[in-house]
């Protein structure tokens, strides 16, 4: 990849020091890149101390982030441009200017799921992720043994979105109800006198069969930020509110809960941009078949696999539309707080 | 959303007097007598040996203003909160009027806390933060506005109702946080070191008010302080604690004039007492070259030395040749007088007390206009009328 990042920069680089086929060659493309990265930076510090005085500290500063503006501009405006217009030229991506893109998104049934799906991820992972985190940091808090409690319920986030699926895969999976089971909840089932059941096929199950995942993923974020927010409550202000008559439930609606606000605030932010743009779990358990594809899911599919690259973009614009108010309420609230 | 359990009533007592128009507590005979008692009370920490708090013994009159003061890690703050229900109680009993309050929960124990913290709730503005006992105890919410209002226009607090308590100075919080205390119109007052997130000057100046302010709403108040200047100035009785035992209970002046042993004599008064250990002569103790009158009587018991105090005040500047010899360290004028620090020319002769291993001066308070120079050798000895003598091995007072 940095190979072919660098035969795009300008030319009158030796062509053999960019080949990456032998170990000398790899350590050389490293010992390039770092002295390529050694000099723009020392490039960009020269030219900030060319600049002196009050005025010069503005010029300093456009210099310094220069480095940082340009790599966005190629990396993320350009190929946002790109696919938004992309997405205005019909399925194919460079036909005429139409919203026909958008219109199949909201009218085509089969996409109309997969906003659905899209829209029951966004709901219910966040909040039964931060219920479930909340509650857990609420239960072990400073109970005896909180820290393997809380690396039993943090240990998730530390597998991959596919090893985590491909666990669960298992957990679902389903045989005939006379035969042997390997899937636990199938052999959970059949030990209590149920049918076995095909949970990944059956909709709209199968969405909240996905969902599971990335809750059990998501709680144990969810929890160590909270049971952080949670001790980080003075005692004093505890023990106040108990001398002012406060316990139990309402201890935490009028104290612990407006303490954590920030807190949750950021934890069901991140977790909701985090499902936004879920895709490995979908893309592993069911690829999207049985009406479980969703936004981030389907235009990969769309772009890449039946070969509508301009529906595929029309998606990802969509996908890019609904994070900014999360990430804009986000921000608001950051703001607030400090 | 939860305030079906409302009552307005904790423990038995009226939270507010809506009659006489004023939220402020009145006294209703015998069911408003506030006193604390401390029986026996103990706290031990789980995992310790020695308890934090032993067999502590108070009684404090309603309206009373209890000070409990000591150095720190002396129980002081554990009393407090055993009283305010913070802190289990392992033994003995503790008494709110005529009720055991020993197993209560805080909130029905009918105390009002001030945390050397304030402990407000950065949530909520400053009106809700007085307001908010009240409001889970299900006071009208007119009701609660009024009182709330009346106390902060006591405590000039009623231009920041609205703020929160971030948007205040520190001696603008610590003003919330008694007027939290003041509109629940509590029983007992408990303070747990309020002014020592303050600066001095202010320190001074709100020792002051909440002195008066305790004292016009005369309610009996349990106020915890490490520093002895403050329990000197605000108390109406004093309790010095160490090492979780009580040492004395008394009025201030009686501290001071006749302090119980030798820990009280060092910690109450400023400057220190000066303690010095000396032999025990024929019809009295030995102090430098001077031989001091003590009564046979209260030297019974006292072994061969004991241990002679004199505040810094009382030291009479004798001839030459007079009393315990010193050398003059330091001077520090004060204007109308000066005192001098200075360490007895004999070696032997230590003084007692203090908190580190540093040579511990003797003080004497001179007249400003005739002030020893650095390193001058004076002749002290003390007033015998104003001198306390304790027991060299246990510390208690001798003389009487």
């Amino acid at each position: 990849m940095v190979a072919t990042l660098l035969s795009a920069a300008p030319s009158g680089i030796p062509e053999p020091f960019l080949r990456a086929e032998s170990t000398l060659g790899k350590f050389m493309l490293m010992f390039f890149a770092i002295a390529f990265f050694a000099a723009v930076f020392g490039l960009v510090l020269f030219l900030a101390s060319l600049f002196k005085g009050r005025t010069g500290e503005k010029a300093q500063g456009a210099i310094f982030a220069a480095p940082a503006v340009l790599l966005l501009a190629v990396g993320l405006m350009y190929p946002a441009i790109l696919t938004i217009i992309q997405s205005l030229r019909g399925k194919s991506g460079d036909g005429s200017f139409s919203f026909a893109n958008y219109s199949a998104m909201f009218t085509q049934p089969e996409l109309l799921t997969v906003l659905r799906n899209t829209a029951l991820w966004v709901i219910l992972v966040p909040f039964l992720a931060t219920a479930i985190g909340l509650l857990y940091a609420i239960l072990i808090d400073r109970a005896r043994g909180e820290a393997f409690a809380k690396a039993l319920i943090f240990l998730p986030m530390a597998i991959s979105m596919v090893g985590a699926s491909i666990i669960w895969k298992f957990v679902y999976q389903y045989k005939q109800t006379d035969r042997p089971q390997i899937g636990l909840l199938n052999q959970i089932l059949k030990v209590f006198g149920f049918e076995t059941r095909q949970f990944l096929l059956d909709a709209p199950v199968n969405t909240l069969m996905l969902i599971i995942v990335m809750v059990w993923i998501q709680a144990g974020f969810a929890m160590t930020i909270l049971s952080a927010a949670i001790k980080a409550i003075p005692d004093d202000i505890i023990e106040a509110a108990r001398l002012d008559g406060v316990y139990g439930l309402r201890m935490f609606r009028y104290i612990t809960l407006p303490s954590i606000r920030a807190a949750l605030v950021v934890v069901l932010t991140t977790i909701g941009i985090g499902t936004l743009k879920v895709f490995d779990i979908v893309r592993t358990m069911t690829a999207g078949q049985f009406e479980t594809s969703v936004v981030a899911n389907e235009f990969y599919n769309q772009s890449f696999r039946y070969d509508a690259p301009g529906l595929g973009a029309a998606m990802a614009v969509l996908l890019f539309v609904l994070v900014i108010p999360i990430v804009t309420y986000n921000i608001v609230q950051m703001r607030k707080e400090a | 959303m939860l305030t079906t359990t409302a009552d307005t009533d904790v423990g038995g007592f009226p939270l507010y007097n809506g009659s006489s128009g004023t939220f402020l507590p009145v006294k209703e005979g015998n069911d408003a007598m506030a006193t604390v008692k401390f029986d026996e009370a103990t706290r031990v920490y789980p995992g310790n040996d020695t308890p934090s708090v032993d067999r502590l013994n108070i009684d404090i009159q309603d309206g009373e203003f209890l000070v409990l003061v000591g150095p720190s890690g002396c129980g002081k703050s554990t009393s407090l909160r055993m009283l305010a229900g913070l802190e289990e109680v392992n033994g003995g009993k503790i008494w709110i009027g005529d009720r055991d309050v020993t197993n209560l929960s805080p909130k029905d124990r009918d105390v009002a806390m001030v945390f050397q913290n304030y402990a407000l709730y950065p949530h909520m503005s400053v009106a809700d933060n007085m307001g908010f006992a009240l409001k889970i105890a299900g006071v009208d919410k007119g009701e609660i506005r009024k009182r709330v209002e009346e106390a902060a226009k006591i405590l000039d607090l009623t231009q920041y109702l609205d703020r929160k308590p971030k948007a205040l100075s520190g001696g603008q919080r610590q003003r919330v946080a008694m007027g939290r205390a003041i509109v629940r119109s509590p029983q007992v007052f408990l303070m747990d070191e309020p002014l020592s997130n303050l600066d001095a000057k202010l320190r001074v100046q709100t020792r002051t008010q909440i002195a008066s302010l305790q004292r016009r709403l005369g309610v009996t108040t349990v106020y915890v302080t490490h520093d002895q200047t403050e329990a000197m100035t605000m108390g109406d009785r004093i309790a010095v604690l160490k090492d979780g035992i009580l040492q004395q209970c008394a009025t201030p002046r009686e501290m001071y004039d006749s302090p119980a042993n030798v820990f009280v004599a060092g910690f109450i008064g400023s400057p220190a007492m000066n303690l010095v250990s000396v032999p025990v002569a024929d019809g009295g103790v030995k102090f430098g070259s001077h031989t001091l009158p003590v009564e046979r009587d209260s030297l019974a018991g006292g072994g061969s030395n004991v241990i002679v105090g004199v505040r810094p005040e009382d030291v009479e500047v004798g001839n030459e040749g007079d009393g315990l010899e010193l050398t003059v360290d330091v001077v520090e004028e004060l204007g109308a007088d000066a005192y001098v620090y200075g360490t007895p020319t004999d070696d032997a002769i230590k003084l007692e007390g203090g908190d580190d291993s540093l040579v511990k001066p003797f003080i004497a308070r001179v007249d400003g206009r005739r002030v020893p120079m650095k390193g001058e050798k004076i002749w002290v000895q003390p007033n015998s009328s104003h001198m306390h003598v304790f027991n060299a091995e246990s510390g208690a007072r001798l003389s009487h």
